[in-house]
Formats: structure tokens, sequence, C-alpha cells
């Protein structure tokens, strides 16, 4: 196999195992923070003991998304040095300001978050995983402009440098601002932030409704709930929301992405339907098993039922992105998330009527819709980067000027091998592998064992306090007489 | 600010970083590379392991930044040192992932040989992260096969030779010594005894690594000595870090191991200052031809970038340097065990 294609798949494995962690982070970071606004609010021992165990899963995913992190910064010099040194100067500077500005912050705080319990006071606490959470979020914020920049740029101009008697184009920054805010990333943003809040709470209501099953840990498990099953509501029909403005405006950005997600191939004169499923075969410009909902993708995407949507043959041949991968994740995007809102909906109606807990079945239900919000999330971000292709950097039209873009072949590295490739992509899939077994068994450790009781968190509170005294005050017996140590030993 | 300031302070800014970086996670690897050899029990491992847990994971982001800050200052040589350090990044990445999850997965089984899996892969990791960082240190020091337009021409093999190999060694001396002083800082009793008889040795060996690579380098690395040639005020650099070396000896014979701990800080501060003296205003130089070389003027960003990124920093540079204040002053004092330690 040739570089590009083993530099691809390198990129596309390593982000793809990344992006497992941190949308975790963020949703489970808000779903922390809930929790320990609740404790701080009703001082509840219950609702410290739901946020040191969060803590203890949080701490462990969130380990797993720095370590994953660092390659993706290392692989853009590494496998992609002709698109590093052409975007540099644009790219660069919202990777850099994400490490700055989120990085450290999170890094930081997560330090008081895990260790600071018994260290710092509950405003403090409470303040860091808000930090935590915050830093998260800006991380996201970064990663995603810098991305939503390489498919709608914007604020830069192509300069020509001289290397060495060759004259190399590369983009320069013009506008900050419309760098930051280029035509995509505020729909992207916050379609992906919400993505992971949507994670963040399924996966605390799962872990929950497994304890109702169980029944254990039942205080915790139904005050968690209360946080988890409306956040989880709210944020999917959020994401349903947001991605609707997403696809709106991709017909303006990027149309060949939308013709390919919905295998749209002839552009006509008639309105655009839209696929519920099918097996879309590009050779032959094709959907085979298709069932298709007339005029409707023309509403979607115009808000008017007649308007036809750009088809495939508007886009020159060799700019078209592949049409499967994009169609199929896409459609599994879209059923995720509507599975996620139906049962959403119904734990939620089920919550508020006061009978949740009692159908095993919806326990089930929400047991599993971690995994859907894991798939959607996933299937997102592959629609989102298929879609782009052949394009590293999407070419763009300002102020009338047709500005160069970067074709993903061009963006490689040009003294590496693919035998490099391949050996580093033979590692980290071993790596990988291992990792991903020892985080699912770390997992589900934590979730077997499960939050302390608040009984046993009051008993261990009172015992770290005797234990940090000195040692005077602790044997020279308490004001009533008496030792406390002998008490304790009995 | 005119475009050659801007290029300069960023040159000078990157350093900074890369002193933040290697300072801090400096000590953590050492700890890593010591924690075999000083701790003797369970216990003790997890007390080594504690003294660092709440700091490694804000001291690696020094390196994220680092590299974040190099790709946006002057993304030609970001390109090309990573593309050229192809193999042996790959090898550094896969060193800082055992690392984080060493530690933090060390402690979540309760079995012998689960931890001892983890404890040897926590410290070969250090001791690698270490050590490549040392090589890839020594082989931009020296220059490296560089081509026309910036494509490197040598392989993982040409990268590996005794000078890189000496520097490499010299890294590990210097981090296990660090990291030895920060544990006599952080450990109390038995295990400071144990940390204290080790101290003298590591520095006695480091500091024979170190003379050897200064003559090394002057011999191999001609270049290298040409700044200070022409600027003789910059031979306060070499000095400075000759007299942070005699210090630490000093400090810790006088029983004041904060003083050892600032002198071995200052001494990898001279090392990076000498190391950006040495190569400017080469950022890479070539071995081809001098014309290939990645330079200052010819890798950096556009004016309007390096200004946007100097406010960046500007803003953002003295946050991080508070709350990393604030998160070290919070984690102070000797290292207890309690349930949330790893």
């Amino acid at each position: 196999m040739d570089v590009e294609i083993l530099s691809r798949l390198q990129f596309a494995g390593t982000i793809m195992f990344h992006y497992l962690f941190p949308p975790l982070s963020i949703g489970l970071g808000l779903q922390l923070f809930l929790c320990e606004l609740a404790f701080y609010r009703t001082r509840n021992p219950a609702w410290e003991a739901a946020a040191r165990f969060w803590t203890r899963v949080f701490a462990v995913n969130f380990a797993m998304g720095v370590a994953t992190g660092i390659v993706m910064e290392f692989e853009f010099g590494t496998n992609w040095a002709a698109y590093s040194r052409f975007v540099g100067d644009v790219f660069g500077s919202a990777l850099a300001a994400e490490g700055i500005f989120a990085f450290f912050l999170e890094s930081g705080f997560l330090a008081v978050l895990v260790f600071g319990w018994d260290r710092v006071g509950p405003k403090m606490h409470l303040f860091s995983t808000l930090m935590v959470f915050l830093g998260s979020a800006f991380s996201a914020v970064w990663i995603v402009v810098a991305n939503s920049w390489q498919q709608t740029p914007a604020g830069y101009h192509i300069v020509w440098h001289d290397v060495q008697g060759e004259q190399v184009p590369r983009a320069e920054v013009t506008d900050f601002w419309a760098m930051v805010f280029n035509p995509s990333s505020v729909d992207r943003l916050t379609h992906t932030l919400i993505g992971a809040l949507v994670l963040g709470a399924f996966f605390v209501a799962s872990v929950c409704s497994f304890y109702l099953l169980r029944g254990r840990h039942d205080a915790v498990a139904r005050r968690c709930l209360s946080i988890a099953l409306p956040t989880a509501l709210l944020f999917t029909l959020l994401a349903g929301a947001t991605g609707h403005d997403s696809a709106q405006k991709l017909v303006e950005t990027q149309p060949a992405k939308l013709a390919a997600m919905e295998a749209h191939f002839e552009t006509s004169e008639e309105p655009t339907g839209l696929y519920l499923f099918g097996w879309p075969d590009a050779a032959n410009k094709k959907v085979h098993f298709g069932v298709q909902i007339p005029r409707l993708l023309s509403l979607m995407v115009y808000n008017d039922p007649s308007r036809p949507v750009p088809g495939m043959d508007q886009i020159p041949e060799d700019a078209r992105p592949p049409v499967w991968l994009p169609f199929q994740t896409f459609h599994l995007m879209v059923g995720m998330g509507t599975l996620m809102i139906m049962v959403a909906g119904m734990a939620c109606w089920s919550w508020y009527r006061g009978t949740y807990g009692e159908r095993r079945w919806l326990l089930w239900a929400v047991v599993l819709m971690p995994l859907a919000a894991m798939t959607a999330n996933q299937a997102g971000w592959i629609t989102a980067e298929v879609g782009r292709q052949p394009w590293v950097v999407y070419p763009s039209v300002q102020n009338g000027v047709e500005m160069m873009g970067m074709r993903t072949a061009d963006g490689l590295s040009e003294s590496v091998t693919a035998q490099q490739v391949l050996s580093s992509i033979i590692l980290f899939g071993i790596i990988y592998s291992l990792l991903f077994a020892v985080w699912i068994f770390v997992l589900n450790q934590k979730i077997q064992h499960g939050p302390d009781s608040p009984e046993e968190l009051t008993d261990y509170k009172r015992r770290h306090k005797e234990e940090s005294m000195s040692d005077s005050i602790r044997h020279g017996g308490t004001a009533y007489g008496g030792s406390l140590m002998d008490k304790e030993t009995g | 600010m005119s475009y050659e300031l801007l290029t300069f302070t960023w040159f000078v800014l990157l350093g900074v970083l890369l002193c933040g970086y290697a300072i801090l996670d400096g000590f953590d690897l050492g700890v890593g590379i010591l924690h075999p050899f000083i701790a003797k029990d369970d216990r003790q491992r997890r007390l080594v392991m504690n003294s660092i847990g709440p700091l490694w994971d804000g001291n690696e982001v020094w390196l994220v930044t680092f590299g974040g800050a190099l790709f946006a200052a002057f993304p030609v040589a970001y390109a090309t040192v990573f593309s050229s350090f192809y193999t042996a990044f790959f090898l550094l990445l896969t060193c800082l992932i055992g690392r984080a999850v060493s530690l933090e997965f060390r402690s979540k089984v309760q079995s012998a040989a689960w931890r001892k899996t983890w404890d040897f892969g926590f410290f070969l990791s250090s001791l690698t992260a270490a050590a490549l960082l040392g090589v890839a240190g020594g082989n931009v020091m020296a220059g490296m096969e560089l081509g026309p337009r910036y494509v490197y021409q040598g392989s993982l093999l040409s990268q590996i030779y005794w000078y890189p190999l000496l520097i490499g060694a010299l890294t590990v001396s210097l981090f296990a010594m660090h990291g030895a002083i920060y544990l006599y800082l952080k450990t109390e009793d038995e295990l400071q005894a144990r940390v204290q008889r080790a101290i003298h040795p590591l520095f006695l060996t480091f500091a024979g690594l170190y003379v050897v690579a200064t003559f090394a380098t002057w011999w191999h690395v001609p270049h290298a000595t040409e700044n200070i040639a022409n600027f003789p005020v910059l031979w306060i650099v070499p000095i400075l870090n000759a007299l942070a070396v005699l210090n630490i000896p000093r400090a810790m014979h006088l029983n004041r191991p904060g003083y050892a701990f600032f002198s071995s800080a200052m001494v990898i501060l001279a090392f990076a200052a000498l190391f950006s003296v040495a190569i400017f205003p080469n950022l890479m130089l070539s071995t081809i031809d001098p014309a290939y070389s990645v330079t200052l003027d010819n890798a950096r960003s556009s004016q309007a970038t390096l200004g946007t990124m100097l406010i960046i920093a500007a803003i953002g540079i003295p946050c991080v340097l508070s709350y990393t204040v604030i998160i070290y002053w919070i984690f102070h004092g000797k290292v207890k065990l309690d349930p949330n330690s790893y």
C-alpha cells in the first residue's frame, strides 16, 4: 500500500481511538459539576459520594484522553509535513491556543479534582471541577475551530514563498477572527459539544440504571438519574436541532459532502428526496434497496419542499468524495440520534410519573445508550472527515477570488516511507488494543465497585480528620476524657 | 514590533516552554527512572509515584504546548523536525502513553503481578522517553541530513551514533538526579534516607557525563561555539551552568535540599540556553549543505500570526503560571497516601 492510504488509515485509526475519550470527559465533566453543585447546595453526603465516584471514573478516562491526544499533535508533523508547512500559519495558532488556554487549565485543575478532595475546601473543589469541565470544552473549541477551518477556510490568503529557488504556496492569516469564526465553526462546534454532553448524560444514566437493575447503590443512583435523564433528553433534542443547522449550512459550503451523505448522484429539476436507508453504488450512480421519502431533503435543506438540491454531478469528477461511507455513517448517526431521543423521552416520562425502575426493558435500554451515543459521535466524525475528501483543506472563494486548497495526497511527509508508517500502525494497533482492554477492564471494576455509601463516606471523613491531627492532640484525649485513638482501636 | 524582533521573541518563548517542560517533566521522568531502585516495598512505590501524582499531567502539557507553539511560530521547523524524527517520535509517544497509563492503572487491581508489570512499564517508558529526548536534542545540535526543500534524507540509524547517544545518557542522568532531589524533598524517614544515599552517585555520574559531553561538543560540533566566540558576553551561560552544577553537592551538604533542587533546575535552564545559543540562528542545521538548513527566517510564520500568537501568549502565560503556582502550593509538603492516591 502507498504512503497516502497508510497515513490516512493511521490518522483515522488514532483519531477515532482518541475520540472515544474526550467526549466522555466533556460530558462527564458537566455531570460531575452538577453533582458537586448539588452537594455544595444541600451538603447531602449522598451527593458527595456520587461526585467522588464520578471523579474516579473521570480520572481514568481523562488519562486516556491526554495520552492519546499527544499522538494527534505529533502526527501532523510526522506524517503530514507538507500539510503542516502549508497551513502552519493558520492551523498552528489554533493548536497553540488550545495548549495555552485549555490544556493547562484542565490538567492543572484535574489535580485538585482528583487528589484534592481532602486537601481543599468544597468551594475550591467545586471551582476546580468547573475549571476542568471548561478546560475540556475549550479544548474542543480550538480543535473544532482548526478542523472547521480545513472544511470552510476563511480569513487567509495564499502567499508564494521562495524555497531554495522554488515557489511554494502557503496559507497565511489575514483576519484572525474570520479564521476562528469561519462559516462552519459555530455550527460544528455546538453540534460536537452537544454530542459530548449527550454521551456524558447517558453514561451516568446508564451506570445508575444498571445499579437499579442490580438493586445496588439506590440512593446515589436515583440522585444522579434526576440530573442525567433530563439532561440526556435536552441534549439529544439539541443535537437534532444543531445537526439540522449544520446540514443547512453544508449545501452552501460543501455541497459535495451533502450530496455524498445523501447519495444524491444526479441533479434534476424535481425536488430532492431523502433516503431512510440504502446501499449506494457510486460506479453506477444508483442506490440499491433504497427507501426514499420524496421532497424531504429539499424541505430540510432549504425549508422549501420544491427546491432541488445540487447533486454529485455538479462537482468536478476529480473532486468528488467517496459516497458509500459518508452515506452509511451519516444515516447511522441520524438513526442513533432518533433512537436516543425516543429512549430519553420514555425514560424522562417514566421518571416524571415516578415509575422509573419498574420496567426492566427501559432500564436496559438506557444502560445500552452510551454505545448509541458513542456510535453517533464516531459516525458523525467519519461523515465530516470522509465527506471532505479528496481535500485536506477545502478551496474557498473570498471576495470573489478563488483561494487555493490542498489535496490530502499533497499533504504527506516526503521523507517518510510506507514501511515506517506501516510499522507505526502495527505498533499503535497493538498498544491501542491493549489500552482499550485495560480501559474497559478498569472502568468495569470502578463501576462494579460503585460509589461508597453515604455512611461509609462519613465514617472515612471522620477517620481522615483524626489521622491528619497532630499526634499530641490525638493521644492527648478529647475534652470529654479518653483518647480518640483508643476509641478507634477499641 | 518589527518582524525580526517578533521572530526572536518567539525563539526565546519556545526556549522558555522547552525549559518549563524539561524542568518540570524532568523531575517526574527522573522519579520514574529511579523508582524501581529507590522503593523497596509496595507502600514505598506508591509514595514515590504519588509524589508526582497530581503534577505529572500538568508537566507534560508544557511539551504539548511547545509542540503547538512550534507549529504556529515556525511551521517549517515543526514539519521538518517531526517528520525527520518519525520513528524516534513514535517511540517517544509510546513512552508517554506508557507512563500515563502505568501510573493510572497500577493501583486499580489488587494483584502483585499486575503491579509489577505496570511498575516495569513506568520505569522503562520514563527511561526511554528521557533518552529519546536527549538523542533528539543531540541530533538537532549536531545537524542532520536535510536535503532540498527541507526533506530529511537520513534514517533512524543515522540518528543513532555516539554523540546523540552521549547526550541521551547525559539527559537520563540529569533527570535522574533532578528527580532524586525532588524525591528527597517529598519523602521522609527510611525512604528519604534511601533517596539520600542515591543522590551522591547520581551526581557523580551526571558530572562525569557533563564534562565528557562538553568536550565532545567542542570537538564534534564546531559551529556550537561560534556564537559564543562572536559574542563573548555569552560566556556567562556556560559559566553559570558550571556554577549551578557545582552548587548541587554544596547545597545538599549544607542540608538545603530546596536550594539543591533550585540548582538542578538552573542546570536544566542553562543547558536549554546553551542549546539555543549553539543552534541560533538555525533551528535545524543541514549537514549536507548549509543552504538547506531550517533557519529562523525561512521557518517562521507570517508577521500577523506571530503578532496574534504573542497576544495569546501574553494573556495565557500569566494564567498558566498563576494556576501552576496554586496547584504546586496545594500539593506542597511531604507525600501522604490516601484513598485517592495511585
